[in-house]
């Protein structure tokens, strides 16, 4: 039985910013390959892991997409010892100064986001008002030592380690999406025991923070007959509207909307119903913010659904999570891929 | 009993380190200083005379020398950090909370901190940025809309009235050193050195302050309480020395890391007895010390209540310079701890008895 | 060279309407090339050599479009009314001339307001000289480029469109000193960049290829409280990191900078804030394609007076023949 909490930590360790995602890659595959028949890399870095299944060929096939990039900062410049800064993936300047970060230069330097003091900040700005450009990292090194380092382009990731808040919580950063990495980890680890029709595709997608990219051109070379999309949706917290957020660890949520097909969203709620998961429905515009929004538009078109795990402070080196949602999730997975017969996508049509 | 096997004079090395990492990792928030008070109090008492807790919880100390008419000199340090202090419970793990001193407001959002005497993990969130606007992205962060998030299952170990610190622990980065509370854990480790290698030609007197970050209240009744002589303030000075957004000279910087202990001249609640500001320069000199002088201006020490005591107390502060005091994690240069020390005990060496009490400048 | 990017950047071609490019470029080329073709968009694609067994189908990429006026209304005093094609800055329009692709030219008026402030496109018009809607030379649809000649200041060379003419001069010096290649080259003359990557995205899917390479200007930090970027004019052609639509694979950054070291070119490492280029198109092409972009830093983009360093130029060709001569190693 996989152990959440020290997969999760591992996860979370690893570096793994949009478009450099080959460190956490690997302690993907390294976590994946026991459970799979296959493991290879698409062209844009995305990890794809097959389990096989028993019908014959051709034999219909779930894509399941869990995006493992990681939102940080990359180097614009050097000014003396400090180092300029710009995103990836985004992100609330407020909430930067003073964060804890890793500068991948020619080797790991550990730095802090400082702020400038208002008078060496454009005329326009004052104290409080924070944009990203006007920030600068701090390694504590002298300025010739930083300049044989580091140079522009170099990542930057947040250094905040994995906190345990007791009740199974843990807050770390990029829990968006690595909690629903660990979600699928958790799926494969159940479906060891099970038998399966369909051959199953687990995907750890790239570049999902900036382009999607990843997901769509998985979807385009492996062409599913379903594909879902597990993602984090926002869980209660102060100052979140709480017509927009869902109870973290009390279960996950199932999403309904233009994105996804109302057929398949049936199969999911009847199954979570059947199985006692909790979860809430929740609606989505027509962009659901995930992997999903480009795999369902990928080569002809592709029937998709997302699953939601709550979480809080969503893009903040703090996010929180439920070790209890991640689990629900998995198993909820777990059940619906073994679940998948020759019967089922004559259920997914439109009314 | 002062143990014997010391070394001779006060230095920086792996030991001193140490401790300041012990220091920095602790947790006193102004007014809470308790954490602070026992380790001072275990390393203090087997190298004093006297030692005592007094009503405010200052740490007071008193290490006799040798010699008529020696000038009794009263060294400080402050104890206390900036932090927060729970106000309100508001269920299911979250609290809600003020700053206590001078905490940089905008370093909180998306911040670990340690809550109570347990250290308890928590978390200052922060709105997810997909459901803020750009103009709200704009304006600051309201402390008032921030809680400390200590998970649903610690909600009970939690209740108003607790202090919290920032999470951050000491690191050692190349010629740097980061943690929080660099103000002031750099001078009451430095003052702690001090003590436990007093030189023998004045009466050392040492007070451990509490309540410096909310306005200088613990140093003035131990400089009543202490009567010395003149006075010695250890603290930290900000430094400034970042670069212009255009690339154009900095000439606010306040005091520079790598430039050597910073010497006050001036402040908004000091002006520094002339005689010592000379003899600290000319200790420095005549020793090969680097020094600078911090630049008037701005922010005060603890010199700021010392001073007014009683007749009057001559005094100067001296600081390790650090960058971002008051958020979560500072910087300051080993170089210049290692000189601040240096400096200070040859300037306390250097002092007779003379004069301290006349008029003359 | 001067003579050849004097040529394309004074000849008019905004989005949409690329065939006097495609024309020029098309003779430039047929005698250099293997195969040459137009795609349904109006992609010119030409194709240079056989993939050998450690050669890759390689697409390469600049857009021969630019950014342009189209006429929305012609009022009942002949002045006509217009929207843009891709990103014109409205403060670069006040006085400007435009040249119709039917011929006429007009300039650029703004209305008048007692306050300074930045008018926006609704304000402005193109006054043709005439005198009413009868006699106006355009029609709604119409569509117009920035007229601007070339200017040689030696080693700056200054013009309308250098985004992407000077991209599409790079190319084409390229194939003129290619010696030999590992490598099916598919050199795609895009149309309709700046209006959404348009033409690459199609070419890419029809060339499927292994690799692709773009070459477009990107932004330089050296002047007078610019924007903060590294890159400057004349240090060396710019290997693009990210931008605002992408992030370079970073096999292929290393790539570019090792043959670049290895050939003793000066180069510099690039992130641009905002913006795209087609590669970001062909990224995400099919099953997704390792992409890069070749940048030459040009400073006062989309404005009538872009400005390049012809040393950049050059160099930004020679390392091109560097790393399409070789076979490319993606570690």
């Amino acid at each position: 039985m996989t152990d959440l909490l020290a997969l999760l930590k591992k996860l979370l360790a690893a570096p793994g910013l949009s478009g450099h995602e080959a460190p956490v890659r690997e302690i993907i595959a390294e976590a994946w390959r026991p459970l799979v028949d296959e493991i290879s890399v698409s062209r844009l870095g995305s990890l794809h892991a097959l389990r096989r299944g028993d019908l014959p060929e051709p034999r219909p096939s779930l894509l399941i997409s869990a995006h493992m990039d990681a939102i940080g900062l990359m180097v614009t410049g050097l000014a003396g010892e400090f180092l300029r800064i710009t995103e990836v993936g985004g992100i609330d300047a407020r909430i930067l100064p003073g964060q804890l970060v890793t500068v991948h230069g020619r080797k790991d330097l550990p730095g802090v986001i400082v702020q400038p003091p208002s008078h060496l900040l454009p005329p326009d700005h004052h104290e409080d008002h924070v944009s990203l450009d006007n920030l600068l990292v701090d390694t504590g090194l002298a300025a010739d030592e930083v300049r044989r380092l580091t140079r522009v382009g170099d990542l930057i990731s947040f250094a905040q380690a994995p906190i345990e808040l007791g009740g199974e919580v843990i807050a770390g950063h990029t829990l968006d999406d690595r909690a629903a990495v660990a979600a699928l980890t958790v799926c494969l680890d159940e479906l060891q025991k099970r038998q399966l029709a369909w051959d199953v595709w687990a995907v750890a997608s790239t570049q999902e923070e900036e382009t999607l990219g990843g997901a769509a051109t998985s979807a385009f070379q492996l062409r599913p007959s379903l594909a879902v999309a597990v993602d984090v949706t926002f869980a209660s917290s102060p100052g979140t509207p709480s017509y927009l957020a869902f109870e973290m660890g009390k279960g996950i949520t199932l999403l309904m909307g233009p994105n996804i097909h109302p057929a398949l969203y049936k199969v999911f709620k009847a199954l979570a119903d059947r199985l006692e998961i909790p979860y809430k429905v929740e609606v989505s515009g027509p962009h659901s913010g995930t992997d999903a929004y480009t795999m369902q538009v990928a080569a002809e078109g592709i029937p998709t659904m997302v699953m939601g795990i709550p979480l809080r402070y969503m893009h903040t080196p703090v996010e929180v999570v439920s070790m209890k949602d991640i689990a629900r999730a998995g198993r909820l997975l777990a059940e619906f891929a073994a679940g998948l017969d020759t019967e089922t996508m004559s259920k997914i049509v439109w009314e | 009993m002062t143990p014997t096997n010391l070394p001779k004079n006060p230095k920086i090395g792996a030991a001193q380190i140490r401790l300041l990492e012990r220091l920095t990792n602790a947790c006193s928030v102004s007014g809470d200083e308790g954490e602070l008070r026992s380790i001072v109090l275990e390393l203090v008492r087997p190298a004093v005379d006297e030692v005592r807790v007094d009503a405010l919880g200052n740490v007071l100390a008193t290490k006799r020398g040798q010699g008529e008419g020696r000038p009794k000199v009263l060294l400080v340090a402050h104890m206390d950090e900036v932090g927060f202090i729970i106000t309100h419970d508001d269920n299911e793990g979250f609290f809600r909370f003020e700053t206590v001193g001078g905490a940089d407001v905008r370093y909180l959002a998306g911040k670990p901190v340690w809550v109570g005497k347990e250290h308890i993990p928590g978390i200052i969130g922060s709105k997810p940025i997909h459901l803020t606007t750009w103009e709200e992205r704009r304006q600051p962060i309201s402390v008032d809309s921030l809680r400390i998030d200590v998970g649903p299952g610690n909600g009970s170990k939690v209740k108003p009235g607790d202090r919290a610190t920032f999470a951050t622990s000491f690191t050692r980065l190349g010629p740097s050193l980061r943690a929080k509370a660099l103000d002031d854990r750099l001078g009451v480790a430095t003052l702690l050195e001090l003590v436990t290698h007093a030189p023998q030609n004045i009466d050392l007197l040492a007070a451990f302050t509490v309540q410096e970050e909310v306005g200088l209240r613990g140093a003035g009744v131990a400089a009543y309480a202490l009567d010395p002589d003149l006075a010695i303030v250890l603290d930290s000075t900000p430094a400034h020395d970042l670069p212009s957004w255009d690339g154009s000279e900095n000439t606010r910087y306040d005091a520079r890391l790598g430039a050597g202990p910073a010497i006050y001249v001036a402040d908004r609640a000091t002006l520094s007895d002339p005689r010592l500001v000379r003899h600290l320069v000319e200790t420095a000199e005549k020793a090969g010390i680097p020094y600078q002088i911090r630049q008037p201006g701005g922010g005060g020490t603890d010199a700021g209540a010392v001073h007014r005591q009683r007749a009057g107390i001559p005094s100067v502060s001296v600081s390790v310079p650090a960058r971002y005091n008051h958020t979560p994690a500072a910087i300051c240069r080993l170089s210049d701890w290692k000189n601040t020390l240096a400096l200070v005990y040859a300037a306390l060496l250097g002092l007779d008895g003379k004069g301290w009490k006349v008029e003359g400048v | 060279m001067k003579e050849l990017i004097r040529t394309l950047v004074e000849t008019h071609g905004p989005s949409g309407y690329e065939s006097k490019l495609r024309e020029l470029v098309r003779a430039e080329i047929e005698p250099l090339v293997d195969e040459l073709r137009v795609d349904a968009l109006g992609n010119l694609i030409a194709r240079k050599g056989q993939a050998s067994p450690e050669g890759k189908q390689v697409m390469l990429s600049a857009h021969m479009d630019e950014i342009g006026l189209i006429v929305t209304h012609v009022d009942e005093n002949g002045f006509a009314r217009f929207t843009t094609l891709g990103g014109v800055r409205a403060q670069n329009l006040p006085g400007g001339r435009v040249r119709f692709m039917r011929g006429p030219m007009g300039v650029i008026g703004v209305q008048y307001h007692s306050e300074p402030y930045a008018s926006s496109f609704e304000e402005m018009f193109i006054d043709l000289g005439a005198k009413t809607r009868k006699d106006c030379p355009v029609q709604v649809g119409d569509v117009a480029a920035f007229d601007r000649p070339f200017t040689n200041m030696g080693e700056r060379l200054v013009a309308k469109s250098m985004d992407d003419r000077i991209g599409v001069a790079v190319l084409v010096e390229t194939l003129r000193q290619l010696q030999s290649t590992p490598h099916a080259l598919y050199f795609v003359f895009s149309v309709q960049e700046e209006v959404g990557l348009r033409g690459a995205r199609t070419a890419a899917f029809g060339i499927d290829p292994d690799l692709g390479l773009a070459v477009d200007v990107t932004g330089t930090g050296d002047t007078p409280k610019g924007v903060k970027m590294e890159v400057g004019l004349g240090k060396g052609p710019a290997v693009k990191v990210r931008d605002g639509g992408m992030l370079t694979d970073p096999r292929v950054v290393d790539w570019m900078v090792r043959t670049a070291q290895k050939a003793r070119l000066p180069y510099q490492l690039e992130i641009l804030e905002y913006g795209s280029t087609d590669a970001r198109a062909i990224q995400v092409s099919r099953a997704g394609v390792p992409v890069g972009c070749l940048s030459i830093p040009c400073r006062y983009i989309h404005s009538p007076s872009e400005m390049v360093d012809f040393g950049d130029v050059q160099n930004a060709v020679r390392l091109m023949v560097a790393l399409l001569s070789e076979p490319v190693t993606l570690g």
